[in-house]
């Protein structure tokens, strides 16, 4: 059991922020987002755009997630101003 | 001072969080809402955060900056929920030796902030709203 997290569009598209999803682990980043993208077919136009963190820390598609992980959709930041 | 908070933001204790002995400049930097966008009238920015992040990836930008920089005390503070228009988003205040690295470094913060801090901004006009996104690098 992984927790999933959903910012800013993402969670606009998901319509909620924060999901327990069951996953075969250790998986690959991109394989987790195969999933999650078939399961929610919205996100599937965010996903060029987006990045993953795994407990609170940006991966790269070829990292592994673990059992209970914290992994969060990353939509592109906007932070700051000026 | 590294935080993330709900509240509006004590500019005053965000400058003097970065004094010390070692530093003859202090440069804040403030990030504030401005009013007009391509002719839309904003009503309000309504951030969103992922708050345990923000505050590591924050870290790191600090970090970041004391390893490029003789900086001495490196304080960043940004607001989430809604912000309203003049009001101040992001707060950065950075103490070196001398202006010019200072100057220097805060800009650096403020870029970095964009790229990796997880914070997005949402543009609330009188008819509608629409996030802001730029591309992270």
């Amino acid at each position: 059991m992984i927790t999933v997290k959903f910012f800013a569009t993402a969670a606009d598209v998901v319509q909620q922020r924060q999901l327990e999803m069951e996953l075969k682990c250790p998986q690959s980043v991109s394989g987790f987002l195969d999933i999650l993208c078939s399961e929610h077919p919205g996100l599937e136009k965010l996903r060029p755009a987006v990045r993953v963190a795994v407990n609170h820390e940006y991966v790269q598609e070829e990292a592994l997630i673990h059992d209970g992980d914290e992994v969060a959709i990353i939509p592109p930041v906007s932070g700051g101003r000026g | 001072m590294i935080e993330i908070t709900r509240d509006e933001i004590d500019v005053e204790a965000v400058t003097k969080s970065a004094y010390s002995d070692a530093s003859g400049a202090v440069v804040t930097f403030l990030g504030t809402a401005r009013q007009d966008k391509d002719g839309k009238n904003l009503v309000t920015l309504d951030y969103d955060a992922y708050p345990e992040m923000a505050v590591k990836k924050m870290e790191q930008v600090r970090d970041e900056i004391i390893e490029r920089w003789p900086a001495d005390q490196v304080s960043i503070v940004h607001r989430f929920g809604p912000v309203g228009v003049r009001v101040v988003s992001v707060a950065i205040a950075i103490s070196c030796p001398h202006r010019k690295e200072a100057f220097e470094a805060c800009e650096y913060a403020i870029d970095r902030i964009k790229e990796i801090v997880p914070v997005w901004k949402k543009e609330v006009y009188e008819d509608g709203s629409e996030w802001v996104e730029q591309l992270g690098k």
